[in-house]
């Protein structure tokens, strides 16, 4: 059976299902995700109105037994940064949509009448229903009903309030294996869902398998791949400690970005630290290892106890610990954990809401280090629309908008993540030059600059970065479409054996001869496609550039600030 | 002379989050290292006083010294 596009027009309520065209054959997930916003929406139009399109495509091995191959990829032109935009998660539904012969789902137009819907996929049809009793809902409350409804074998993609809201930083929730929510987080791709009046997919079971065009050529790849996953200690540490062991080495750097970006070390590191939450995550009996897709040899996710033994939240991700805790000064796990638990909920980024409240705290909103106002202002406040939290549900360039701030860590209007750009310079490179604003994924230069993977660059110096940023964003673009986890970077870094391993299942799967000269040349293509959208939309050079205050304001403990010229960033895009 | 010496992930299990030790001059984090029974080839990173160092640096008085197995995230 064929993949087949799957098109639902939300204006006149139609649906079509329909061949692949030949030049999206060979993509998958951000690659077939960028190309089909690249050819279908205007560059110009309003992210929130009837010319933009969600689409959402597994990766190219996504449905197969290949190894943490079970990303989803949503794109849009983000109303956050008003770029083209992909996020990515694991979750249930990329391996679902995949077997049931999906190749994408694009969902376009714009809604006539004030009603709201959800949408069901099976292996023949798309069908669109009017949906009442869920709106207003949370993404747990939608878990539990749909599964109600159907069963819990269905895959869901939903949005929560924040996405209702249409605020900027609402994120698109993927439903797990044990039926809690992996978020498609950044850049308020929630909020194109929440335009088009969708509050939930579902996605039926199937049993049928995805072809393969060489069953022992795969097979022989797969294994060759997964050990090379299993056997990097990194791959091990991950599954031990989870994201958030970088905690204390990000901070023994000297680029942990404390106070709202003020300081590169928090005295509190060691209480949110990711030796802390694995011995409190035993001691609460919950699971230090936990995998958000089936096929996950890695394992990095988690199930956090609250005090009492029971389940508050999984997927506890560094990033959201650094952001809540380090960036708000909040010190206190059970906190960052609650807030955690309420940003899935409302289904906002995690990311983009801890640095707003960060902003808030600077605003003079709330006091630094108050994790209880931070949860009630997210329950109280963001979940029920205030005019205070739909400030914060727009972002941290909303709240610094809004309360006078110039303090304000964004690129392109996203908030810049858990690594300073002045002590480690290299990230700072790809917060500039992404396509989607500032985002550590996009071309993850910590694992060379901090970690020693994939050699070594000295994060305090510029020399060697801009190449640093441009190899790893080239390679993640092509990751970042087969399906695949981007954890697998580790291995594919230092382990000789699996890339090839990784080209070879491609090449299996498809009945094609890819080299590694192809699969790059794949990653500079989908660059270049994104970059051309965004000058399109009005992006030039000058938005590639940071925050004046990375300038001026030297980053204690190693007292260095932001130095590349914009001449030398715009290098970037010498290739 | 006295140093710090800190320990992160697994490296701890069993040794210790932060002491401070008295080591003779010109030591190497990689005499460290071994001293603590610490396999060489477990080592990621060795930092001292917040930068990255080779395991033949010498270390100096007052010398913060962080040895981190090999660990990664995002």
């Amino acid at each position: 059976m064929a993949d087949k596009i799957y098109r639902v027009n939300i204006t006149d309520l139609t649906t079509s299902i329909e061949d692949v065209p030949a030049d999206w054959a060979g993509l998958g997930g951000r690659g077939l995700t960028s190309t089909i916003i690249a050819a279908e929406v205007e560059p110009e139009c309003h992210p929130l109105g009837g010319k933009n399109k969600l689409v959402i495509a597994p990766g190219m091995l996504s449905g197969t037994v290949a190894a943490n191959s079970g990303r989803i990829s949503i794109g849009g032109k983000s109303p956050l940064t008003g770029t083209i935009k992909e996020a990515n998660a694991g979750g249930t539904a990329a391996q679902m949509l995949a077997k049931l012969g999906c190749k994408a789902i694009v969902i376009e137009g714009m809604p006539k009448g004030e009603g709201w819907y959800n949408l069901h996929i099976t292996d023949d049809s798309i069908t669109i229903n009017e949906e009442s009793e869920l709106i207003g809902k949370g993404n747990f409350a939608i878990v539990d009903t749909v599964t109600s409804r159907m069963d819990e074998k269905h895959g869901i993609i939903s949005i929560g309030p924040a996405g209702e809201m249409k605020m900027l930083s609402a994120n698109i929730s993927i439903k797990d294996p044990d039926s809690h929510v992996r978020s498609c987080g950044r850049g308020g791709l929630g909020a194109v869902m929440g335009s088009k009046h969708i509050k939930f997919i579902s996605i039926a079971p199937t049993d049928a398998k995805v072809e393969i065009a060489d069953q022992e050529a795969f097979t022989a790849a797969n294994r060759a791949f997964t050990k090379a996953l299993v056997d990097n200690p990194i791959s091990q540490a991950l599954g031990q400690y989870g994201s958030n062991v970088l905690v204390n080495i990000i901070n023994e750097s000297g680029g942990l970005p404390t106070r709202n970006f003020t300081s590169g070390q928090f005295d509190g590191h060691e209480k949110i630290s990711g030796e802390t939450m694995y011995d409190t995550i035993v001691e609460r009996k919950g699971k230090p290892k936990h995998n958000c897709h089936k096929g996950c040899v890695i394992q990095c996710s988690q199930i956090y106890n609250d005090l009492n033994g029971n389940y508050k939240t999984s997927g506890f991700e560094y990033e959201s610990i650094w952001a809540m805790g380090a960036d708000c000064c909040v010190d206190d796990l059970d906190h960052i954990a609650e807030a955690d638990h309420l940003m899935d909920d409302i289904g906002i980024d995690s990311i983009e809401t801890s640095v707003a409240m960060g902003v808030a705290m600077e605003g003079g909103v709330l006091e630094f280090g108050d994790g209880a106002e931070v949860c009630r202002i997210l329950k109280e406040e963001v979940a029920t629309g205030s005019a205070l939290g739909r400030i914060i549900g727009c972002g941290a360039g909303s709240v610094g908008r809004a309360f006078g701030v110039t303090r304000v860590p964004v690129v392109k209007n996203q908030a810049i993540p858990a690594y300073d750009p002045r002590s480690i310079k290299g990230i700072g490179i790809t917060y500039a030059t992404s396509t989607q604003g500032a985002d550590h994924t996009m071309g993850y230069t910590i694992a060379t600059e901090i970690l020693g993977v994939g050699g070594t660059v000295d994060p305090l110096s510029k020399e060697g970065q801009v190449e640093l940023s441009r190899n790893l964003q080239i390679a993640t673009a092509a990751i970042d479409s087969t399906g695949m986890c981007l954890f697998i970077a580790f291995a594919a870094l230092d382990d000789e054996h699996c890339l090839p391993a990784l080209i070879d299942m491609l090449n299996a799967r498809f009945g094609i001869s890819l080299t590694a000269d192809d699969v790059t040349s794949l990653g500079m293509s989908i660059l270049k496609t994104e970059h051309a959208f965004n000058e399109a939309a009005g992006f030039t050079n000058v938005d590639d550039r940071l925050p004046e205050f990375f300038s001026e304001e030297p980053l204690a403990p190693h007292n260095v600030v932001w130095d590349f010229t914009g001449k030398e960033i715009d290098t970037f895009w010498d290739f | 002379m006295e140093i710090t010496v800190k320990l992160f992930a697994y490296f701890r299990d069993g040794r210790f989050i932060e002491a401070a030790s008295n080591v003779s001059e010109d030591t190497t984090p990689q005499q460290v290292i071994t001293s603590l029974d610490i396999d060489l080839d477990d080592v990621g990173v060795i930092m001292v006083n917040h930068r990255h160092a080779a395991l033949d640096y010498q270390l100096k008085p007052a010398d913060i010294l962080a040895i981190f197995p090999k660990i990664g995230g995002g």
